[in-house]
């Protein structure tokens, strides 16, 4: 614009700047949770009355195969199938600061390209990890107990945190490809529901049509379920005797690992994408 | 600044538009709706990518050395935000610490843009409780958190109240003052003229003029006399007597009996009139020396620029 060029700063800033940057945007995003309490709120009390519903509605009509508490069997489900929509908060906060403007703002200043992704997904673990404390405590109140020692206990948080960083890269790329919270909202749902149905949450596997099973036994969703049922000694009743049903914790983290790297580089282009 | 042809979908926003602006002046892109101004700022401030040409800011250019450009520029406008559930503070110090202050001095530079901005009072409330006119204020005070070199706001006052406006205008002169280069986009002429040493007329995403406010005025053509005559009956009369005094010629408009006559003979030719008029016993209404507006200015040029802009197609990149 003008003649002479004028001094800036070097503009590779490196790793350091973009964990500096990165922490930036995940502290905004943390403070926003408590000023919007209305999304916490309601967040919390839909899987509360998921917990209660099939708790006292199917609790005694669902019998397991092979015994043990319907309740400790499906609150576990419940976390996971709430961890899975982590990629509907992400999608909606990537979307709502779009239309918003915020997201222009940041891409006008001179910080890490990374740091609005990598913000935007660790503070979403940090909210779902919020979200799994109220819904422990909520299960703990209806009878759910872990019936294992406190590292496998911590093995299976960790697992469950690590899965919603995942399913928050999906919500990243869905947030950056829909035009509205409203879209976004409608898509998360419409994919996450029946994923969630579609697995081990409410009904053992086994009980499903043939044809349905094994999407059913290798449905990511079906795999964190009974990685957690497994580390905390709650009924897994599981008959198959393929992979998913011997390894769920290590097929759990492929599951991880594979939806990053699907995921991130989708959502990191279309980010890039947007100066198109 | 060369930008050439961005293309969304098949339409050119922006087609073979060249600016320049010199440091430390306020230039100002004057266009309606959709002429481009908003596309060549999102293009200059690193937010969209030429298809074709090139544009550099600051001597950086805007593809290869986007992040150069970053820590030397400010923005605000239409489609630049803040955060309206962080207080006004909050928003301050993230944006100064995203432009790479020290956390210290990205504090101190908020509360300084708070006071300067008279938003001290609300800056621990949060954004969404602010009037309009304040949001804008703290949204241009983010765009100053980096103490940038270089400025651009992007339609600053469309959609505030008058009042908000003039505090607006205030805050804007105060700051070029100081001797920030600044682009300006805005759909008012009263605020280019007001606020910039050169405009730059846009349309279908050309520059169909520029100049000084001066200069575009007297583009459209000098100082008329206007006489709006009493008596319809006397127009004839009139056109007579000031036939006589003034040399273009003179338009008439039946309905409202204003007469309108090219001088260059300035308020004296224009007492000449009114003596002469006296003289004739002709009894007016309204009579004055009437420079050309900026309006006038932009609808002549809009106007010619419609008729010409289709099928010029010649490849300027």
């Amino acid at each position: 614009m003008t003649v002479t060029r004028v001094q800036a700063p070097a503009a590779t800033g490196g790793l350091r700047r973009a964990i500096s940057d990165g922490l930036i945007a995940t502290g905004r995003n943390l403070k926003r949770i408590p000023r919007i309490p209305e999304l916490a709120i309601f967040a919390i009390l839909q899987s509360v009355m998921f917990v209660l519903l099939f708790a006292f509605v199917f609790g005694g009509a669902i019998p397991l195969p092979g015994g043990g508490s319907y309740r400790e069997f499906l609150l576990l489900g419940i976390f996971a199938q709430t961890i899975a929509f982590a990629a509907a908060t992400t999608a909606i906060g990537i979307t709502d600061d779009i239309n918003k403007g915020i997201l222009d703002r940041f891409r006008s200043l001179p910080m890490a390209r990374s740091a609005v992704l990598s913000g935007r997904t660790i503070s979403d673990v940090v909210y779902n990890g919020g979200i799994l404390v109220v819904l422990m405590l909520s299960g703990l109140a209806v009878g759910w107990r872990v019936h294992s020692s406190v590292l496998e206990f911590l093995a299976g948080v960790g697992l469950l945190l690590l899965f919603s960083f995942a399913m928050s890269w999906i919500g990243v790329w869905l947030g950056l490809s829909v035009p509205t919270v409203e879209v976004a909202q409608q898509v998360s749902f419409t994919t996450i529901f029946p994923l969630t149905f579609l697995s081990n949450i409410f009904v053992p596997p086994q009980t499903l049509p043939s044809w349905l099973q094994p999407l059913a036994e290798w449905n990511p969703i079906s795999v964190l379920t009974s990685a957690i049922r497994d580390l905390w000694g709650n009924p897994n009743p599981y008959v198959g005797d393929g992979f998913p049903a011997e390894q769920p914790v290590l097929l759990t983290l492929i599951w991880v690992v594979v939806l990053i790297a699907v995921f991130a580089p989708l959502g990191v282009r279309r980010y890039r994408l947007m100066s198109r | 600044m060369k930008v050439y042809r961005s293309r969304s979908g098949e339409v050119r926003a922006l087609d073979g538009l060249d600016l320049t602006v010199a440091e430390g002046t306020v230039l100002g892109l004057l266009g309606p709706n959709g002429a481009g101004k908003t596309t060549t700022v999102r293009v200059l401030t690193t937010l969209l990518r030429p298809d074709a040409g090139r544009a550099t800011v600051a001597g950086y250019d805007v593809i290869e050395h986007a992040q150069q450009i970053r820590s030397v520029i400010g923005l605000s406008g239409q489609y630049a935000a803040v955060d309206e559930n962080l207080t006004g503070r909050e928003n301050l110090v993230m944006f100064g610490r995203l432009y790479q202050l020290p956390k210290a001095e990205a504090r101190h530079r908020a509360d300084e843009l708070l006071d300067q901005f008279d938003l001290a009072d609300a800056a621990n409330r949060t954004v969404k409780t602010y009037s309009g006119g304040m949001r804008r204020r703290l949204d241009l005070a983010s765009a100053l958190s980096g103490r940038p070199r270089l400025l651009f706001l992007d339609e600053p006052t469309t959609g505030l109240d008058p009042r908000s406006r003039l505090a607006m205008w205030e805050v804007i002169r105060d700051w070029v003052r100081e001797g920030t280069t600044l682009l300006l986009t805005t759909q008012y002429l009263e605020e280019a003229d007001e606020l910039a040493d050169s405009i730059a007329v846009v349309d279908h995403g050309r520059i169909i003029a520029r100049g000084t406010a001066d200069e575009l005025k007297s583009q459209v053509g000098g100082e008329r006399i206007e006489v709006v005559v009493h008596d319809r009956d006397n127009i004839p009369r009139a056109i007579e007597v000031i036939g006589r005094d003034t040399d273009g010629e003179c338009a008439v408009d039946d309905h409202t009996r204003r007469l309108t006559v090219p001088t260059s003979g300035g308020a004296q030719r224009l007492v000449q009139v009114v003596r002469d008029l006296d003289q004739a016993q002709i009894a007016i209404d309204d009579i004055g020396l009437r420079r050309p507006t900026l309006d006038d200015v932009f609808l002549s040029l809009t106007g010619h620029a419609a008729e010409l802009a289709p099928a010029d197609d010649d490849d300027k990149s």
